[in-house]
This record gives C-alpha cells, sequence and structure tokens, in this order.
C-alpha cells in the first residue's frame, strides 16, 4: 500500500513538473543531439587521432594526423593563407557594401520599397546556380565582366582561370550575392536609432559626416559587430563556390580549407586528417572568435552600458 | 504643384543625386539577371559572337525544350521537391514539438538543455561530417534520401526550433492557462492554441529550410551516388562539368532552378524581410 501511494505521489510530482511531458516534447531534439552531434563529435576526436580509411577500422596513431598536418603538408598552409585571404578581403568589403546599400533605402521616400526588393534579390541565388551563372560573368573571352571591360578599353584579367585574379573574382561575386541580405538587417539597425539623436545633433550645427560619425556609426555598432563576427565564421566555410568554379585551381590559388577537408575526406579517404582538420579549423575558429570578440567588442557601443 | 514652380534648391539637388544612385545601383545589380535570361535565349553562334545584343534575333526558346532533352530536369525537380517537402514537414511537426517543450513547458534540465542546445548551433558542421557519413554509411544509408531527411525529424536544425521557440514565448501564458483549466492536454494545447497562432513563424522556417534544402549541394554530393537520385543542385554541377561550352542551355536550366525561390520570393516577401530582421543574420 505504501508504494503505491509512493508511486503514486511520485506520478503526481514528476506530472505537476511537467518533467515527462518536457522530456516527450523535447525527445526528437534529445535523441538527434546524442545520434547527430554529440557521438559524432567524440567519434571526430578519436578519428584525428587515427588512421581511417572508412574501409578498415580505424588504427590508433597519436598525434601523427595534427603533426602531419602542420608541419609537412604545404596544401594545409596554402588553404589556410587562402582562407584568411578570402576572409580578409571578403568581410571589410561585404560590411561597406552593405552599409552602403542600407544608408541609400533605409530612409522611406519615393521608390524605396521597389529599390529594396532589386538590392535583395540576388540574396536569393546561392550555391550551384550563383556559381553557374558567375562561371559563366568570369568567362574571359565571351563574359560580360570582360566584355564591358573591353568596352572601356581596360585590361582583361583571366579571372577563374588565373592564379592572381580566382580569389579576387569569388569574393566580388559574393558582394553582390550576399549584400542584399546583409543590408536588411542593417537597415532594421539604422531604423531603430532614436530620431532625436540626429534632431538634436542638426541643431548644434553637426554636418552629414559628422552626423554619420558620431552617431549612426556608434548607434549601430552593435549590428555591425555582430555581423562581422558572423560573416567572418562563415567566409571560413567557403566551399560550394570554389568546389564548382575552379575546383581550387589554378594552382591552388582558391584551395580554401573546407575544399581541402573536402578532397582530403571524399576524394582520398583519409578521414583521419580530414577530422584533425575540422578540428582544427574549429580550434581557428574559436580562437578567432574571442578575438573579435576581445578587440572589437570593447569599441561596440552599447546604450545600456553608458547609462 | 506649387513646389515645382519654386527654385531649384540644394535639397532638390541633393535628392535627385541620391534618386540616381539608388536606381544605378539597382541597375547594377539587376544586369547579371538579364544577362542570364538573354544568354538563355542565344544560339551558340549569338553566344561566342564578338558583339554581343542583349536581345538575341532571333530568339531561341527551344533552348529550354533543349535543357529538359539534354538533362533529366523533371526527374532532379522531383527528387528535390521530395527531399525539401519532406524536410520541411520535419522541421514544422518535430521542430515545433521541441519548441513548445522549450517554452510552454516548465521540466527540470529545460534550461540545461536549452543551453546545450543553443551551444550546438555555433559548432562548425565540418566537426561532425565525417562521422556522421560513416554512421550513415554503416546504416547503408549512402544513395539514398535518408542522411538527406531523418536529420530534420531529429535535430531540425537547433536554429529553427530556437527561432519558434523565441515565438512561442511571446503567446500570453493566460491562454494556455486557461486551456489547462478546462482540461485540455499539453498536445491540445500545442495543436489547437500554440500552432494556429504561431502560423508567421512557422511560415517564416519553411521559407527559410525551402531555400536551404532547394539549394543544397554539400548533402547531395556526399550522400547521392546515383544520376537518377540526384537533386537539382547536382545535377546542374554535373551538367556543367559535362557540357562546359553550353552556356545558354546551362542558363536555362539555372533559370528553371531559380524560378521556384524566385516565384517564392515574390510571394512571400513579407516573411522575407521579417525573418531576416528575426533571424539577424542568416541570409
Amino acid at each position: 500500500m505504501s508504494l503505491r501511494r509512493h508511486l503514486h505521489k511520485w506520478y503526481e510530482f514528476i506530472s505537476r513538473r511537467e518533467i515527462f511531458t518536457g522530456y516527450l516534447f523535447a525527445s526528437p531534439w534529445i535523441l538527434g543531439f546524442f545520434a547527430f552531434t554529440l557521438i559524432p563529435i567524440i567519434l571526430s576526436f578519436y578519428y584525428s587521432f587515427c588512421r581511417y580509411d572508412v574501409l578498415r577500422p580505424p588504427m590508433f596513431v597519436g598525434f601523427q594526423n595534427y603533426y602531419y598536418l602542420l608541419f609537412k603538408s604545404e596544401k594545409f598552409y596554402t588553404s589556410v593563407y587562402n582562407t584568411l585571404y578570402f576572409t580578409v578581403f571578403r568581410v571589410p568589403l561585404v560590411m561597406i557594401g552593405s552599409l552602403l546599400l542600407a544608408l541609400l533605402v533605409a530612409t522611406p521616400r519615393r521608390g524605396v520599397s521597389l529599390a529594396r526588393t532589386i538590392y535583395y534579390m540576388p540574396s536569393i541565388i546561392t550555391g550551384v546556380a550563383l556559381s553557374v551563372i558567375w562561371l559563366w560573368m568570369y568567362n574571359p573571352k565571351y563574359g560580360l565582366i570582360n566584355r564591358a571591360l573591353a568596352l572601356l578599353g581596360l585590361p582583361l584579367p583571366l579571372w577563374l582561370e588565373s592564379p592572381t585574379w580566382a580569389k579576387p573574382a569569388i569574393i566580388l561575386m559574393g558582394i553582390w550575392s550576399i549584400g542584399g541580405g546583409r543590408m536588411i538587417v542593417m537597415i532594421a539597425g539604422l531604423n531603430s536609432i532614436p530620431r532625436h539623436l540626429y534632431e538634436s545633433a542638426r541643431v548644434d550645427g553637426a554636418g552629414w559626416w559628422s552626423q554619420f560619425w558620431h552617431i549612426t556609426i556608434p548607434q549601430l555598432s552593435p549590428t555591425l559587430f555582430l555581423l562581422t563576427v558572423v560573416e567572418v565564421i562563415f567566409s571560413f566555410q567557403v566551399f560550394t563556390e570554389a568546389y564548382i568554379m575552379t575546383r581550387g585551381g589554378p594552382l591552388d590559388s582558391t584551395l580554401f580549407y573546407n575544399l581541402e577537408l573536402y578532397f582530403k575526406a571524399f576524394l582520398d579517404y583519409r578521414m583521419g586528417e580530414a577530422s584533425a582538420l575540422a578540428w582544427l579549423l574549429f580550434v581557428g575558429t574559436c580562437i578567432i572568435t574571442l578575438l573579435m570578440f576581445w578587440i572589437l567588442g570593447r569599441r561596440v557601443y552599447y546604450e545600456a552600458e553608458r547609462r | 504643384m506649387n513646389k515645382r514652380k519654386k527654385k531649384i534648391r540644394p535639397v532638390h539637388i541633393k535628392n535627385a543625386i541620391h534618386q540616381l544612385a539608388i536606381w544605378t545601383i539597382a541597375v547594377l545589380l539587376l544586369i547579371p539577371f538579364a544577362w542570364m535570361v538573354s544568354s538563355s535565349l542565344k544560339s551558340p553562334d549569338q553566344v561566342f559572337s564578338a558583339h554581343m545584343n542583349w536581345i538575341p534575333r532571333p530568339i531561341h526558346w527551344e533552348n529550354y525544350i533543349k535543357a529538359f532533352q539534354t538533362m533529366p530536369v523533371l526527374l532532379y525537380t522531383r527528387n528535390t521537391i521530395l527531399i525539401t517537402l519532406l524536410c520541411i514537414i520535419g522541421y514544422l511537426t518535430s521542430g515545433s514539438l521541441v519548441a513548445y517543450a522549450f517554452s510552454q513547458l516548465r521540466w527540470a534540465g529545460r534550461n540545461v538543455w536549452f543551453f546545450i542546445m543553443l551551444s550546438t548551433m555555433m559548432l562548425p558542421p565540418q566537426v561532425t561530417i565525417i562521422p556522421l557519413y560513416v554512421i550513415f554509411r554503416n546504416l547503408h544509408w549512402i544513395n539514398t534520401i535518408k542522411p538527406l531527411v531523418v536529420p530534420a525529424y531529429l535535430t531540425g536544425w537547433p536554429f529553427f526550433i530556437f527561432l519558434m521557440r523565441q515565438y512561442f514565448l511571446t503567446i500570453p501564458y493566460e491562454l494556455t492557462e486557461a486551456a489547462k483549466v478546462d482540461g485540455a492536454g499539453h498536445f491540445k494545447i500545442y495543436a489547437q492554441i500554440i500552432l494556429p497562432l504561431a502560423k508567421p513563424i512557422l511560415a517564416v522556417v519553411a521559407i527559410f529550410a525551402f531555400l536551404l534544402h532547394w539549394n543544397d549541394f554539400f548533402g547531395p554530393l556526399i550522400y547521392l551516388v546515383d544520376d537518377a537520385k540526384f537533386t537539382l543542385a547536382l545535377g546542374l554541377m554535373t551538367f556543367a562539368s559535362k557540357h562546359q561550352q553550353e552556356w545558354s542551355i546551362l542558363m536555362a536550366v539555372s533559370i528553371i532552378m531559380l524560378l521556384p525561390t524566385l516565384i517564392v520570393f515574390f510571394y512571400c516577401q513579407r516573411y522575407f524581410v521579417e525573418s531576416i530582421t528575426l533571424t539577424g543574420t542568416k541570409g
């Protein structure tokens, strides 16, 4: 009798606390977390210390993969260099480009909503279609870009076929394809800046530039900071464009980190080395994100802190 | 009317310059679209002619028919629709259930699990991709759509759960309390009160999921082997590497692939803008 009462009380307790229902409703995610996140993380960490070609069971080799990548592999450093190059040029260009777009169409006036739609439109083209279209745009002889440059009498780079121009080509294309999406976030940020700040600045005789520099930028800095962090992380992930347009070439000039990882894993079936690459990327991303928070984060202006 | 008769003042000049800038950039951004459409309607001679015409004469509409003949567009479209649809259903059903647990239910461990979920959002996909491939391989799921679809039912993208959870939190607690007093169970509350009220966020998630899976390249690239199972993105990639010089057909296929996205975009523009401001960054 007492046990039953106990059980009943226990049942009452858990049902009141919604423990059972809570876990039941959350179970798809909890299951998925174990199956598709936690176990793979552990396995991936283990593989990174193994020689593993999928067909035979993994063989523990200690730090050999990491040693090989860091001290013996030229491709590793090529891919790191390419990815950093890509990030360092792409992030500021995307940020400045999308801020310019946002400034142009932030204030409501005639035709602005149509302009916003047009600015945003390229953002819906991603991945393969984007790459195929720009492959054709960049065609050295018949592509639109070089036809336009020829009309202007400018030099005609070989773009994706030239080791010097392949990376800039992919970066420039990225600005077209992503600027509009970032712009919308910035418009939201711009429109949440209190009007009265501008009004009092105008009363004090501040010009456009000084308003921009002393009000817009500081007020927008949380948005700009967040977007920069995300943009950097995204830039580290670049894959599809390079895979389709250049396959890492010419002369490894677009061999980005993820491309190298993909080739290692799914062409060479060197899963151990590829896992080590993944972990190095993870650690690198964490360090750079922390650095950005440390260096840039303190310059961000937060309204609440100043009060 | 009176304004027009007034003298031209600096404000007007500024406005004119502003408008000029807005529309110059708009035209520049639209040019690749025009180029794509124009190229898709040209014959090889017109594509490779020294003098470029924006409007080809004659217009080669048959390129679109050729596109269907040289590449199994319909099959690929069917495959892509199947995967995309199944994934969307997954996010909307199991994802919203989890979001309900994280917003409307109070259970021990909820905050810990929620924190874990947020941290998994930061994890770069590369870290899990190799073991996942190995796991799916051992399950004999390679060359089926299962590796592409099943995860949608089990984790969703944690990000989607997060979005829905944030929205569910804004639904007043009194509503669910009242339903509880009336004796409604949690599933009933979820299905009959929360979901109908959460339509806007469900639409946002559906649109995001559509774009994500319609254009997904990496997943199909590693998991699908047979031509017959390819998605549009993968098919277009293979086609592009086989027929490198047939630009007009390639552009036609690209347009066919883009069309659904463009339709969704114009039809759901409001949700698009809403979703981007809601999510902050994902484009």
